[in-house]
């Protein structure tokens, strides 16, 4: 699946999230997923969307996110000038025969334990999204029990930040240049 | 000087230099009707929230200010979430007012609470629930900034009782606190410096007029264009009067029940100039099959427009004024560069299908009314002069082909939400907007049942409207449609012609009625209609039941399949459809 991911800066105000979700459903834009959470300036959040890029046209759903009145500030990361991070929580059945698999498995991804029961383990995992997604098939052999997965935050690399007036134009050309 | 966040929101409305407010009072709005009585706002006391918000509408349409409605919490506040979908859907710069339970009681189920913020999220422009008394000056300020600035549309204010009531230190003007609110700059003059030299070169342009030219005031600018680059103009529904129709460059309306000329131009166009337009799929039909040959040139003020349905060669994001200013002075530099336009063999070509191809109904001397007819005499009886309102249907198609519109502003309707019940009210905003002018509602039987209560506003506010009712006995376009698509299955459309007695009706809301069933009476019945100053007039023209309305382009179809309708031979139809353009050979200049 194609995705595309957004960046946004939004007013810290009340009802700002209800305003952008709201936007999403009435255009009948699709949300892969949505991570929100406060900045260094109080007065701002930001929101990492992951569209589904398949059917939706990107720059339609930055256009329209830029009309909120209480949306800051729009930027599209791309892959390869972003680095991007999504944490999950899984709670998986270890039964006693399975559980040196299991931290094998854990080793291997970079996962670590959080919590352990006789028969079950908690795994933390923060990785890219393709490396979680391999990770929770091969952890499906064992049983998954449980899975919580924070959506995706992402940053552009380099020197350029969301705030810079060209923020976009950088982005775009880096993955040109690429 | 402290006052109670009810006499700050007055005080705010009369700095804002609003002059009227629609509304009706209720519980938790009643403490900003208190500071009202005694304030400079004229408020107009409507029978329906929904009356209340459609009149906000009228007003704003007529005079380009924005319109200001009122109401209570609860069903207050829900019965204007029609008429605020409407002026979303059609741009229309409004403020509502809410009252809204208790901060206290805000999440409890309280009496005539709901969530109205909410609920108007995706139809409105922008929305705010009101948290401080000391944020009442600044949230209208802000309101009235966005409904009028940029793309407009409406802004709703809700505001708990207990704000009302609260009281803090008044000044004014409050400082407007939205960073993320951008308008966009003048246009850029790379992009019209492009759609000149499009402009130029093309042999077969045609200018889509949509209703940005109106609410950007640029009807002049758009005059001067079209006569430079002798390129036809087609006005939507939304643009009806943004060119004069007498023009010999005016095509008339595109669109499902466009006139044959503007629907075929756009097909056979090289350039499409889109003027704030916005491919509405009511004028575009079938997508893939619209201006199949036709390069496009989209200016528009908001870029979400831009290339959302169909994808533009040269796009000009800014203000319309500018841009036509512009595209103007840049057509002028490349006619004087580059040579002369040449667009001679296009016009004559539309000429060609205005003559072969009018609108056409047969109305006989002893056979029954037909709507059209009607809407002819009011056109000659007015010169095209009065403020022309419709409601949503065959009647409202019928008034925008057949009345020739001179102006801008001398029409009002529901473009895209498509009210039914739209006309009264609107025509009673109208004319408090226009006092003294000649407003006059052309309504369906169906649509006038559903608002017709705010006749009693319009008689005890003298506001003297007229409302010209074609009574078909059916729910007109839904009878067309079942009779077309449906084999004729009639499945609840019919209302029947008897019941009300429009008249009666008329008389008990203190109006004249007036009733009309023959073509001969048409001008003598208007006439007297026209000439009531004193109470509102409404006349019952009881029309054919069975006229449709044509030209038509089935709902989805290409507007090629355009169905040019009974009154058309089969040879006439055949030729329409295979109609070429005109070229004579080029001179080598």
């Amino acid at each position: 699946m194609t995705t595309h991911t957004l960046s946004v800066l939004v007013e810290n105000k009340p009802g700002v999230l209800a305003h952008v979700a709201g936007m999403f459903s009435r255009r009948a834009f699709n949300i892969s997923s949505l991570a929100v959470g406060p900045t260094a300036d109080e007065r701002v959040s930001r929101m990492t969307i992951v569209l589904d890029g398949e059917s939706t046209p990107v720059g339609q759903v930055m256009n329209q996110l830029d009309k909120l009145v209480r949306v800051l500030k729009v930027v599209e990361l791309h892959r390869g000038t972003a680095v991007e991070r999504e944490l999950a929580l899984i709670k998986v059945h270890a039964e006693p025969g399975h559980r040196g698999q299991l931290l094998e498995v854990a080793q291997v991804f970079g996962a670590t334990v959080v919590d352990m029961s006789p028969s079950t383990l908690i795994l933390e995992a923060v990785s890219s999204p393709g490396k979680l997604d391999a990770l929770l098939a091969m952890l499906d052999s064992y049983g998954t029990c449980e899975i919580v997965r924070t959506g995706r935050i992402a940053l552009g690399r380099g020197t350029t930040a969301i705030t810079d007036e060209h923020a976009n134009d950088q982005q775009a050309a880096a993955v040109t240049a690429a | 000087m402290d006052m109670t966040g009810a006499q700050a929101l007055v005080r705010s409305l009369e700095e804002q230099g609003v002059e009227v407010v629609f509304g009706l009072p209720g519980g938790a709005i009643l403490p900003a009707y208190d500071p009202l009585l005694s304030s400079s706002l004229r408020h107009i006391l409507v029978r329906h929230e929904q009356g209340a918000g459609h009149a906000a509408e009228g007003y704003a349409w007529v005079t380009g200010k924005p319109g200001v409605c009122m109401a209570t919490s609860g069903p207050g506040a829900t019965n204007l979430v029609t008429p605020l979908a409407d002026a979303y859907m059609d741009s229309v710069p409004m403020v509502a007012i809410t009252g809204q339970v208790p901060s206290a009681l805000i999440g409890s189920d309280a009496f005539q609470e709901v969530d109205i913020t909410g609920i108007t999220l995706p139809i409105t422009k922008h929305n705010v629930l009101v948290t401080s008394v000391e944020q009442i000056p600044v949230a209208i300020a802000e309101a009235f900034h966005i409904a009028t600035t940029g793309r407009p549309g409406p802004v709703l204010v809700d505001v708990p009782k207990d704000i009302l009531q609260a009281k803090a230190p008044w000044s004014w003007p409050p400082t407007m606190d939205l960073p993320g609110y951008r308008i966009p700059g003048p246009p850029d003059l790379q992009a019209i410096r492009a759609a000149a030299i499009l402009l130029r070169q093309a042999r077969r342009p045609v200018l889509y007029v949509g209703g940005g030219v109106i609410k950007s005031n640029s009807h002049e600018e758009l005059l001067q264009l079209a006569e430079l680059a002798q390129a036809p103009v087609v006005t939507t529904l939304m643009a009806r009067g943004a060119f004069p129709d007498s023009h010999p460059l005016a095509l008339g309306m595109p669109g499902m029940h466009g006139m044959f000329p503007a629907v075929a131009a756009l097909q056979d166009a090289d350039l499409v100039v889109a003027l704030g337009a916005r491919f509405d799929d009511r004028v575009t039909g079938s997508l893939p099959h619209f201006a199949p040959r036709a390069q496009v040139v989209h200016a528009d003020i908001d870029p979400a427009e831009i290339g959302k349905i169909r994808r533009p060669d040269v796009a000009i994001v800014g203000d319309l004024k500018a841009t036509l200013t512009g595209l103007t002075a840049g057509l002028h530099t490349e006619i004087a560069e580059s040579g002369p336009l040449d667009t001679a063999d296009w016009l004559a070509t539309l000429d060609d299908w205005k003559r072969r191809f009018p609108l056409r109904y047969t109305q006989e001397d002893d056979g029954p009314l037909k709507p059209q007819y009607v809407v002819e005499r009011l056109s000659a009886l007015t010169g095209g002069d009065a403020v022309v309102v419709a409601g949503v249907g065959q009647h409202q198609m019928h008034a925008a082909q057949h009345y020739s519109f001179t102006k801008p502003r001398s029409w009002v309707n529901s473009g895209g939400a498509g009210t039914m019940g739209f006309a009264v009210p609107a025509a009673m905003g109208a004319q408090v907007g226009r006092p003294g002018e000649l407003v006059v509602a052309i309504d369906g039987d169906g649509c006038f049942q559903m608002t017709a209560q705010e006749l009693a506003t319009c008689a005890i506010e003298g506001l003297p409207i007229k409302v010209l009712i074609f009574n078909n006995g059916f729910l007109g376009m839904i009878r067309q449609w079942q009779e077309l698509f449906y084999d004729e299955r009639y499945s609840h459309s019919e209302l029947g012609q008897t019941i009300p007695d429009y008249v009666k009706l008329a008389e008990a809301y203190g109006c004249y009625g007036l009733r009309c069933d023959s073509a001969d009476q048409v001008d003598e019945v208007l006439e007297k209609a026209l000439a009531a100053t004193d109470v509102p007039a409404v006349v019952d023209f009881r029309v054919h039941d069975r006229e449709g309305v044509f030209p038509m382009v089935p709902a989805g179809k290409p507007n090629d399949d355009i169905v040019l309708g009974p009154e058309f031979s089969a040879d006439e139809q055949r030729a329409a459809a295979r109609r070429t353009v005109l070229h004579t050979e080029k001179v080598t200049r």
